[in-house]
């Protein structure tokens, strides 16, 4: 648990250490010998926002919690831990996935876009401006997850991947706000902020047409 | 999680062997559904083999015609293959009414076809479930099976298979190709890949011990039109309560496979035969034998209802 102590004992870093309480479940039975024994680590070498970063982890770590525990990226977040909810989608490579599903260990070489690489207060990249302007958040806890996955969407739409509501699988596709829709049905904001989330899109994909 | 040992597999023929040689040893690949899974400790592998370094992601025309596609080939770059768009419609449609993007864009083509079941007792490691815990006994007979099979299930176990894109494989009699642990290759037709839960239902599939899937091949494109039609509580990123594949040809005839509705991937050819008298003839044939509990028989009524949106539409 070395990653605690570089925390501050802040609210947030609370938050985190009951994150991990919560989600190790070795932790519990840690004094047992014979658990540490069942321990497994494994090394990952990949590069987080532009970054080389190398971990030495245990084989259970999902990509999600070395972001958020190991590399203290906490802008990605942890809702369902179970790919429902889409708190956790970063960018992998290019492609949006939910970073809970996958472990670490798994993206040797790897390239990694979080919250935090898409851009920052000073320079935001425009989809995170484009929420700001249209109110695509209450609670922001989904947000993270939220503008990740509308840039790739975007990026998805260009590239000419069909989706559910596309009506022509050869043709173009269009940004409609359907396709917005219907792409962005992995992402689930509590708070309901989604025609606003949808309008956002459209606003950064009428930008780059 | 319960923990476990690593290793990067070299080649598909060695990581068929490790599995087969390590107690307790699986591959991972997406890992959508196995990590799932193991979170909740109804899967519990003691060693994880991953094969995401094999390089069996491209997607290739065989010399009959048809394609050949990796195991690894993503679902969203398998539904965006150009080919696959023109000549498998079906099968691009049927990818994009699953998951969400994020999971498309992890899951595999052979991981998708592997997946376990949705029924909500096999999740609940509080509950009875044969297929989780053989012996134990079935709590969704008799318990919340709204989702769950209508024929082809036992008295032992009636969940059923959640993907779409085994579907459209199955409407396209695609072949799966597999190695094993001794090395040696085989192909296996789709309709022999998956089995019937009968007093097993922890059996799910024909493959061996350590059998590795390599590759899916699709036969040569079938004329007609290609339509996907799925049926479920929320429009988007939900499972099937009842989906239908169908290839429509003009004459009316075709193939029609259902989702949402049994272990497998359900398709009667003898009820293809029926297809120009309309739904109600296929649908009778269909589900002949079905036998759904109270709160799934509408399902029955549905398959009629949702195939004949389908072949209206084929019409149209």
């Amino acid at each position: 648990m070395s990653s605690l102590s570089d925390f501050e004992l802040s609210r947030r870093g609370m938050m985190v250490g009951t994150a991990i309480a919560t989600t190790i479940p070795s932790l519990a039975d840690a004094a047992s010998p014979a658990s540490i024994a069942e321990t497994h680590t494994a090394s990952v070498s990949f590069e987080v926002n532009g970054e080389p970063r190398q971990l030495e982890l245990d084989a259970r770590t999902t990509l999600l919690d070395a972001l958020r525990e190991h590399l203290h990226l906490t802008g990605t977040k942890k809702g369902c831990d179970h790919g429902q909810c889409g708190a956790c989608t970063v960018i992998v490579d290019g492609r949006r996935i939910n970073s809970c599903l996958t472990l670490a260990v798994m993206h040797e070489g790897a390239k990694v876009t979080t919250i935090e690489g898409l851009g920052a207060p000073g320079h935001l990249h425009p989809m995170q401006a484009a929420f700001v302007k249209h109110d695509g958040y209450q609670c922001g806890y989904c947000t993270p997850g939220q503008i990740c996955s509308a840039v790739a969407v975007l990026d998805e739409i260009k590239a000419g991947i069909p989706s559910h509501v596309t009506a022509d699988l050869m043709g173009a596709i269009e940004p409609t706000n359907m396709e917005m829709r219907e792409r962005m049905s992995g992402n689930i904001c509590r708070c309901g902020a989604y025609s606003n989330i949808a309008e956002a899109m459209a606003e950064v994909a009428g930008e780059r047409a | 999680m319960r923990p476990f040992t690593y290793e990067r597999a070299t080649s598909a023929g060695d990581a068929a062997a490790r599995v087969a040689r390590t107690p307790g040893a699986k591959f991972i690949a997406g890992g959508t559904n196995l990590l799932d899974l193991m979170k909740i400790e109804v899967e519990t592998p003691a060693h994880l083999i991953d094969v995401n370094g094999l390089g069996l992601d491209r997607i290739e025309p065989t010399a009959e015609g048809g394609l050949r596609i990796g195991a690894l080939v993503r679902n969203t770059d398998l539904a965006a293959d150009k080919r696959v768009r023109r000549d498998y419609a079906l099968l691009s449609r049927a990818l994009v009414a699953g998951a969400s993007g994020q999971l498309r864009n992890k899951a595999t083509t052979a991981g998708n076809l592997l997946q376990r079941t949705r029924c909500p007792y096999f999740y609940d490691t509080n509950q009875p479930c044969n297929k989780r815990q053989p012996g134990s006994g079935c709590a969704a007979i008799g318990g919340y099976s709204r989702p769950l099979g209508v024929i082809g299930v036992s008295e032992a176990c009636i969940a059923t298979h959640p993907s779409d894109m085994a579907i459209a494989m199955r409407a396209l009699d695609a072949l799966v190709e597999t190695v094993r642990a001794d090395g040696s290759i085989r192909t296996i037709p789709i309709v022999d890949l998956h089995t019937l839960p009968g007093t097993t239902p922890h059996i799910e599939t024909t493959l061996g011990k350590g059998e590795f899937i390599t590759a899916v091949t699709l036969p040569r494109p079938i004329d007609g039109t290609h339509i996907y039609h799925k049926v479920r509580d929320r429009a988007s990123y939900a499972f099937a309560l009842v989906s239908v594949g169908a290839i429509v040809r003009k004459d009316g005839g075709g193939r029609i496979a259902i989702g949402g509705i049994a272990p497998k991937p359900w398709r009667v050819e003898a009820a293809e035969a029926e297809m120009p008298r309309g739904a109600k003839a296929v649908a009778s044939r269909l589900l002949a034998g079905a036998t759904p509990t109270r709160e799934n028989a509408f399902k029955l009524t549905l398959v009629e209802r949702t195939l004949d949106a389908v072949l209206a539409q084929a019409r149209a």
